[in-house]
């Protein structure tokens, strides 16, 4: 990574490129650079989205010149620099019914859009990224925790990166052309990112499964919408539960009761210790989940 | 005070000033396309600027007043009719209990807006009456009206009153051709020179798929990208950079096609290259554009862009002062 790549989006937006490509070191920049532009509260900044490996804030320029904007943002690159990154922040466990009749049913009715009419798409993803069997690729995606990256495209929806080294990402390409329909709730993944679709619409990730867990809700009929419509927020970490279709119907059952809940247990995330030693690290921020 | 709908048009939705602050966890802005013509209707009737009214887009709805209240229309030129008798655009007027309103079909502009004294009274999601069609927030009930919805009115402002009116050097006129000033940038290093030249030289015209998420054009020539080693995360076309965050006004080009400008409703981030943004104080123009509609992208610098935005605001503020004189 050499230096943030600064841009205007016209009159009203500074875009921030930290690196071209995805990595954790551009992400946690990012995120680090927009906490502490978020803790000085300046006049006139409207919207600070951090994204996977750049970030985006809109202000108003009859408050803040964007000259003054975007000497603000240098001089916090500069104050952030490429200092030991720990990051306090929270991890949920989601339940996933990987390979579930829903997404396949929705990916059978756009194979002609696909790479390879004849799998189907968890097939695909797990062949293509060396997997032997649908059993082990779905092991490797529930086994270590991911980030999220970014939330948007539309409102509620986390992207999001898994925490392991680069050799172990999974990637797969996106449909050929874009479905015209996703399952609400489909676990989906492209190019390097993973998304959770917050609602039903078009998308061109490959589905690999389904969570039973609302992740967006406007009447936040849920606890754990109590004090927000969306769960997600830039920087929180997510572990995969793979369920079976018991488990997913009862969750569903419980979540139509009004009484399904998901909690979030605080962690701090070491890059450097993340470094030091992957796996080991990844297994010690799972184990925040379970209270040791 | 209620308004009935009786055809909802053909994509009618409760709008305001906007909900800033949820674009990290992909809440939109939303609100008025054309904020200017929002600010009118309301500063008309005796509203606070950013109350909510309803935007009318391309086919206007038929409403019925279920009791009296002073109104006012303003953004594209479509004449309102109350009771199949011609009233006027951009002046406030009475109405009475069972008067319906309907339009004449949109002569030039995309989106009509009309504003009662009190305001549309749905509930304010996250600081806004604005509707988020996409996420089904705001509005009423989050959705675009349908027949037979009822909206409810708020209180009137004592300072309500019929003839309130605004000067015609302040009315907008809404052209079938024009230029839209943008600020190159973000990724626009990522085209071709032949590109980069050609966006701006040829004529675009605006496509069907035109909507509050986006505005769409075709006919220019085919944009290319310069062909490189896609970086780790990115997509595998090159129009593809690593998902990032899109400014509103911000234009991408999905396999170098279609130049798309996003709005108000826009998705908030996503994997396509965008070239540059719209200048702020062409949004309103880009709201009122109408399929088939041509434009020219000019290319101006910062400078230019905030010259433009003072213009703008120079005009809210002469309409402000005489529309509460």
């Amino acid at each position: 990574m050499s230096g943030i790549r600064y841009s205007f989006g016209a009159d009203e937006h500074v875009f921030a490129e930290i690196d071209e490509e995805m990595s954790l070191e551009a992400f946690f920049k990012g995120m680090a650079i927009c906490k502490e532009l978020e803790k000085r509260k300046l006049p006139g900044v409207t919207e600070i989205c951090p994204s996977n490996a750049s970030y985006l804030v809109r202000f108003d320029p009859d408050v803040i010149h964007p000259d003054k904007m975007l000497a603000t943002l240098r001089e916090i690159e500069a104050q952030v620099g490429d200092a030991e990154i720990e990051m306090p922040t929270r991890i949920v466990e989601m339940p996933v019914l990987y390979n579930d009749p829903w997404t396949k049913e929705t990916g059978a009715r756009f194979r002609e859009r696909h790479q390879d009419p004849n799998s189907t798409d968890i097939e695909y993803a797990a062949r293509i990224n060396g997997y032997k069997s649908i059993d082990d690729f779905v092991a490797a995606h529930s086994g270590a925790p991911w980030f999220v990256s970014m939330v948007g495209f539309v409102a509620g929806l986390p992207w999001l990166y898994q925490i392991v080294e680069r050799s172990k990402q999974i990637e797969v390409p996106k449909y050929l052309r874009p479905r015209t329909d996703t399952p609400k709730l489909t676990i989906g993944h492209g190019g390097c990112f993973m998304a959770i679709y917050s609602v039903r619409g078009a998308g061109g990730y490959q589905m690999l499964g389904i969570t039973p867990a609302p992740i967006y809700d406007p009447a936040q009929k849920l606890p754990y919408f109590k004090d927000f419509l969306a769960i997600f927020k830039p920087g929180d970490m997510v572990k995969f539960k793979p369920i079976e279709r018991e488990e997913y119907d009862r969750d569903l059952a419980a979540v139509e009761a009004g009484t399904f809940d998901l909690t979030f247990k605080p962690v701090t995330f070491s890059l450097k210790s993340f470094h030091a030693d992957p796996a080991g690290y990844s297994r010690h921020l799972v184990e925040a989940l379970h209270g040791h | 005070m209620a308004i009935e709908v009786i055809k909802p048009g053909l994509a009618t939705t409760v709008q305001d000033a906007g909900r800033p602050g949820y674009y990290s966890v992909g809440i939109p802005l939303s609100g008025a396309l054309d904020q200017y013509a929002l600010r009118v209707a309301n500063l008309l009737v005796g509203n606070d600027e950013g109350a909510a009214v309803l935007e009318a887009s391309l086919l206007a709805p038929e409403l019925v007043f279920r009791a009296p209240a002073i109104i006012a229309i303003t953004g594209a030129e479509a004449t309102p009719k109350i009771n199949g008798e011609a009233r006027p655009r951009n002046e406030s007027f009475a109405v009475k209990a069972d008067d319906k309103l309907t339009f004449d079909f949109m002569k030039a502009g995309a989106r009509c807006y009309v504003a009662a004294a009190g305001g549309i009274d749905v509930p304010v999601v996250l600081g806004s009456r604005s509707t988020y069609g996409l996420g089904a927030l705001g509005g009423f009930s989050g959705r675009k009206v349908a027949a037979g919805d009822v909206l409810p009115v708020g209180k009137p402002r004592s300072g309500a009153r019929a003839g309130r009116k605004l000067a015609a050097e302040l009315t907008p006129s809404y052209p079938k051709s024009l230029e839209l000033r943008v600020v190159t940038g973000l990724y626009f290093h990522r085209l071709t020179d032949a590109a980069a030249k050609s966006f701006f030289e040829d004529t675009w015209t605006v496509a069907p798929e035109a909507d509050r998420i986006g505005y769409r054009y075709r006919k220019g020539r085919p944009l290319s990208f310069r062909e490189r080693k896609q970086p780790f995360g990115a997509g595998s076309d090159p129009s593809n950079i690593v998902d990032a965050g899109y400014p509103y006004g911000s234009i991408q080009v999905p396999g170098g096609l279609e130049p798309i400008i996003l709005h108000r409703d826009a998705v908030s981030g996503g994997g396509y290259a965008m070239i540059g943004t719209v200048i702020s104080a062409d949004m309103d123009r880009v709201a009122q554009m109408q399929p088939n509609n041509l434009a020219r992208f000019v290319a101006v610098d910062m400078a230019t862009a905030l010259k433009a935005r003072a213009e703008y605001k120079a005009r809210d503020a002469e309409m402000r002062s005489q529309l509460s004189a």
